[in-house]
């Protein structure tokens, strides 16, 4: 098995914030990431597909068909967007690391062809704070 | 003479923003600055170096204590503008577009006063890892 990862970035506003607690109750949870006037990540998103490389191309996917991918149904709907206000598929939904990795997943489950697997969606929200989703576990 | 050394603080902040001149109409900000123009804010980890240049001092070895930089720092620059929407929770961007190149000069213009004339000051901020400014061109 190889896995081939691709690497993308966006750039993007958000809050933790949940509407059904009080002002004061998000602020002791979340702390600053509360602020009502929204603060921002570079985000950086590493997508790794696992698979056998093909014997006509050596490919376990084309890298490039991947990246299409990620741009059409992630970076499009993310980048230079505020997560809260801005995305379809992420609308009540707290806007966590940790659920945009498995939204990002969601996004792209569908579009995957059928002789690889999508193995990662590795998500970083700073340079010191990740999460990874490798999907349902059954 | 004591030898003239450079000494490089690193900080960094994250922060919500749009670029938007309220003098022009929607459509000419939107031609101007594209997806940094959307109405609902993006964002980005900003990665700050502070560059303070001046005389070893003979008795410590510094030319400043580093930690006491990295004290100013966060007092005046990280606390001022982390977690925060530079153009809705911030006095220095009410009325001045928060560009890269406009929040270099303002972080610039926070720190200097308490630096004095014993030292240079440059100030390098990365909105992106792609790009970034500096202040003072020197």
């Amino acid at each position: 098995m190889v896995y081939l990862t691709r690497q993308e970035h966006f750039n993007a506003a958000h809050k933790l914030f949940n509407p059904a607690w009080t002002k004061e109750e998000n602020e002791a949870v979340f702390g600053v990431c509360a602020n009502e006037n929204w603060h921002g990540h570079n985000y950086n998103l590493f997508v790794t597909v696992k698979g056998l490389p093909h014997p006509d191309t050596g490919f376990v996917y084309d890298v490039k068909k991947l990246s299409v991918l990620m741009k059409e149904h992630v970076i499009d709907y993310l980048d230079h967007r505020n997560l809260n206000l801005d995305v379809p598929f992420l609308t009540g939904t707290m806007c966590s690391t940790e659920n945009l990795a498995i939204a990002i997943w969601n996004q792209l489950l569908p579009h995957i062809p059928e002789n690889v697997q999508l193995h990662c969606v590795k998500l970083y929200e700073t340079p010191r704070i990740y999460v990874e989703y490798f999907g349902k576990q059954e | 003479m004591q030898k003239r050394v450079s000494v490089y603080r690193k900080e960094h902040f994250n922060a919500a923003h749009r670029l938007n001149n309220p003098q022009w109409s929607k459509e000419k900000n939107k031609e101007v600055f594209g997806p940094c123009n959307h109405d609902n804010f993006h964002g980005h980890n900003y990665e700050l170096i502070v560059k303070v240049t001046g005389e070893i001092d003979a008795d410590t070895g510094y030319v400043i204590d580093l930690k006491k930089l990295s004290d100013l720092v966060k007092e005046l620059i990280i606390d001022r503008f982390d977690h925060k929407n530079l153009n809705l929770d911030t006095q220095e961007f009410k009325h001045l577009n928060p560009s890269a190149e406009n929040i270099a000069v303002v972080i610039y213009e926070l720190l200097k006063p308490s630096l004095g004339d014993t030292y240079d000051l440059q100030i390098r901020l990365y909105e992106t890892e792609r790009n970034f400014v500096e202040y003072p061109v020197l």
